[in-house]
């Protein structure tokens, strides 16, 4: 019996499903839709006895992960799916090698994307590395298959990855779950020397071998597990996968087809039998997965090699988008099209009620922001110059957005500092300024800075140290002095890191002292090699608000500039401008009003 | 399959991720199947977020096809108009009339017409009821409260698959001790307000 159902959200639901593995170890590094994986794990880690923790990057958590696997330990990895590129060498390298003890690794896809640089799909990463992959449609099935990764990656000795959607991690569902159990760091039998463990050119080309005959072997083990099962109909098939399959059966039962579907719990290795019984049930196939045609093209394989000649719609037919998210009114309608012909179906859908002009509501800057604040200064300290702004990933990408504008390339994490270097050289003799979170300079910015150093490249950098990683949740880092677990350790100094990487030119400044701050930049950009500002300013959720600022209406001259230069969505136009309840505080408008119309008030 | 959907659209930083899992927690407490489907990350940032509730309905996803929702809760009015498309045809609408203005609108680079909003809602959605939330969320102590005055609003229309009280109980076990009251208060005070 298991206990009564508890809502989770799909994420907590892994991680309990980890501890139910009895987990020892788990690392990550934070990024939506994962983050709340090794979030939930860290709470539970001191009262089961499991070791969890946020690692500087991607890389080092697989690593970390993998180095207590080679001793025996169950660990877990998690990660977003732009992570994945960034943790792709030992990850590739630990697929030949294997493990001992499990190794799960949780990669959160973002179809649509929400939140994410790109819509790769981690099942082509996972057919590219050779490891199987365990793709959920549901909070609940999330955490079954988080317990059969841990139970598959020990019996196969190999690492296995489980691959939740935005619709899964931060869907809410109603889950069942198993015994909590007590894990402890240390597990036997411990690390056995053997040179398995050492990555040599023979040892590769033998461990290429074994996993293409782990392929067959789980193929066939899959087409009996119960992750991939056919819910019998009529002799039109569909293949489906992941979040999709509650499309495809919601459209079912819509449109009253009489289908038989094919649910794919594994989308590498294809449960391949599976696969060929259930062709023989059907005379024509769509498939219904977001993002890569995975399972299109794996099905064709099939039935060529089964010698079955069948329509197979999907995406290389037209009948659904290789990109975006899907939803049931897309899954509708290409059964209609498959089910009764293009012609008997009206492509275009239905005209929706004409709406209204509607206000244009992006995500923003938050009102007291010490972003804003430094974006400004820079933008101040910048005038006249023609200088490019190179950012990076956070809250601060959001700097793009008018009025600020302060955001001319954005690539991936760390990139601003080196994308700035590459536009530098091109570019001797313009100004070229980088901009990177705290969280995102420990990640992956110390190398792009040390570059600069060694290779004298004079890019100017500015560091937005607010005390956090923000985007993501809060999580802490080594600037911050708290582990995930919650202890108390030494913070790291970035301006000593900073130092310590060679560079010459190091200044703090309090983005909320205008004058100080755009100072320090011009004096940055002024210096001859590569420079460094560092803008120190706590996020505001990690703080009260203490004081709010209003306008003096008789003082105030209606000029605009507060309105206009800040675009603080704590201020609204009306007769002249005005103030909101959201305001934190900052006071950057009292400080950009040229007639000191804007005050401080008590709260 | 009959089950019970409920569209919830407002402005990042509103609490709709609080409100659609209250309904989800109460639904699970009554021993009901409960999915939803939030904005987590980037979008939260004073951008339009939609939260998605069904309740009732295990096979089927979490997302709320269009003219699937029995019940929208609405944080704002422009946002309302933007979700109008999930509500069924003779759905309920509840609308909170207080309007937040974004950015672009104080930039000059888009408009918002709230009288327009308001017609359109009254002729497209005839089952609107437009709820004082903002002002009864100061009334009950905290303007943070709006998703609670529209909780409670929801569960005076006496409609949900569940009563008031089960809303209520739910809603206090999920929040820390010290807002307790401001919360019951705002709760309460939605109630009211819906059940005219």
């Amino acid at each position: 019996m298991g206990l009564p159902k508890q809502l989770l959200m799909g994420n907590e639901a892994i991680a309990l499903g980890a501890v139910e593995a009895g987990v020892n170890i788990a690392t990550a590094y934070p990024g939506t839709p994962s983050s709340e994986v090794l979030g939930t794990l860290a709470t539970k880690a001191k009262e089961y006895g499991f070791y969890a923790e946020w690692s500087v990057n991607e890389k080092v958590a697989m690593e970390i992960a993998g180095g207590a696997a080679y001793a025996g330990a169950k660990a877990l990895v998690a990660m977003k799916q732009v992570g994945l590129n960034v943790a792709a060498d030992p990850l590739m390298s630990l697929a030949y090698l294997g493990v001992q003890g499990a190794l799960v690794v949780v990669v959160a896809d973002d179809p649509g994307p929400h939140s994410s640089q790109t819509e790769q799909d981690t099942r082509t990463f996972a057919k590219f590395a050779k490891l199987p992959v365990f793709d959920p449609a549901t909070p609940e099935e999330a955490r079954a298959m988080t317990v059969a990764a841990f139970e598959l990656s020990h019996r196969h000795g190999m690492a296995v990855f489980l691959r939740p959607t935005t619709r899964v991690c931060h869907a809410c569902a109603g889950v069942e779950l198993g015994e909590l159990r007590p894990g402890k760091v240390q597990t036997a039998p411990g690390f056995q020397k053997d040179p398995r463990w050492v990555i040599f050119p023979r040892l590769s080309y033998q461990r290429h071998q074994w996993l293409e005959q782990q392929r067959e072997l789980l193929s066939e083990e899959f087409s009996a597990a119960p992750w991939n099962f056919v819910l019998p109909g009529g002799r039109l098939g569909i293949v489906t996968s992941g979040v999709s399959y509650l499309y495809v059966r919601e459209a079912v039962a819509q449109s009253g087809v009489d289908a038989t579907i094919l649910k794919i719990g594994t989308p590498y290795p294809l449960p391949e039998r599976k696969i060929r019984e259930f062709l023989d049930r059907v005379d024509a196939v769509l498939v219904v997965e977001e993002l890569d045609p995975v399972l299109e093209e794996g099905i064709k394989q099939v039935a060529f090699a089964a010698g079955r000649v069948l329509p197979i719609y999907g995406k290389r037919t037209g009948h659904l988008p290789y990109a975006g998210e899907y939803n049931v009114g897309m899954v509708l309608q290409a059964l209609q099209r498959v089910s009764q012909g293009d012609d008997a179906v009206q492509l275009e859908s239905a005209p929706a009620a004409e709406l209204p002009e509607l206000p244009v509501r992006p995500p923003v800057l938050c009102a007291g922001c010490p972003h804003r604040a430094s974006f400004y200064a820079a933008k101040q300290a910048t005038k006249g110059l023609d200088a490019v702004f190179s950012g990076d990933i956070g809250c601060y990408t959001l700097g793009n957005a008018p009025p600020l504008s302060m955001l001319d390339t954005c690539l991936c994490m760390g990139a601003g500092i080196t994308v700035a270097s590459g536009l530098q050289l091109a570019e001797p003799g313009r100004t070229h300024l980088a901009f990177i979170g705290d969280s995102t300079f420990f990640h992956t910015g110390v190398p792009g800075l040390l570059n600069a150093v060694y290779n004298r490249i004079p890019m100017k950098l500015i560091i937005l140290d607010n005390s956090t990683t923000a985007m993501t949740g809060h999580q802490p880092h080594p600037g911050i002095g708290k582990t995930a677990m919650g202890e108390a350790v030494q913070p790291i100094s970035i301006e000593d890191l900073v130092r310590g990487c060679g560079v010459e030119f190091v200044r703090k400044a309090d983005p909320f002292n205008l004058k100080d701050a755009v100072a320090a930049i011009k004096e940055a950009i002024a210096f001859a090699g590569p420079a460094v500002v560092i803008m120190e300013r706590p996020c505001i959720a990690l703080f009260k608000k203490t004081s709010v600022y209003a306008v003096d209406e008789d003082k105030c001259i209606n000029c605009g500039r507060c309105l206009r230069e800040l675009g603080c969505p704590a201020m609204a136009k009306a007769e002249k401008p005005q103030i909101h309840a959201t305001c934190y505080g900052c006071g950057l408008c009292a400080q950009v009003c040229p007639v000191g119309a804007i005050g401080e008030v008590a709260l | 399959m009959s089950g019970f959907s409920i569209i919830i659209a407002g402005v990042g930083g509103q609490g709709t991720v609080l409100a659609s899992r209250v309904l989800a927690q109460a639904a699970v407490a009554q021993g009901l199947a409960a999915r939803t489907a939030e904005n987590i990350g980037m979008a939260q940032r004073e951008g339009s977020v939609q939260s998605h509730v069904r309740i009732g309905q295990p096979d089927f996803g979490p997302l709320i096809p269009a003219g699937g929702a029995d019940l929208m809760l609405a944080f704002e009015p422009a946002e309302a108009v933007r979700s109008l498309g999930i509500l069924k045809p003779g759905g309920v609408a509840l609308v909170n009339t207080a309007a937040i203005h974004p950015v672009t609108v104080t930039l000059g680079k888009s408009r918002y017409d709230e009288a327009e909003m308001r017609r359109f809602l009254q002729e497209k959605a005839p089952g609107v009821k437009f709820v004082p939330g903002t002002e009864l969320a100061v009334e009950a102590g905290n303007i943070k409260t709006v998703n609670v005055v529209m909780l409670g609003a929801a569960a005076g229309l006496g409609i949900l698959p569940f009563g008031p009280e089960v809303l209520l109980e739910t809603l206090l076990a999920m929040i820390p001790a010290k807002v307790l009251d401001v919360n019951k208060r705002a709760f309460e005070l939605g109630m009211g307000a819906a059940g005219v």
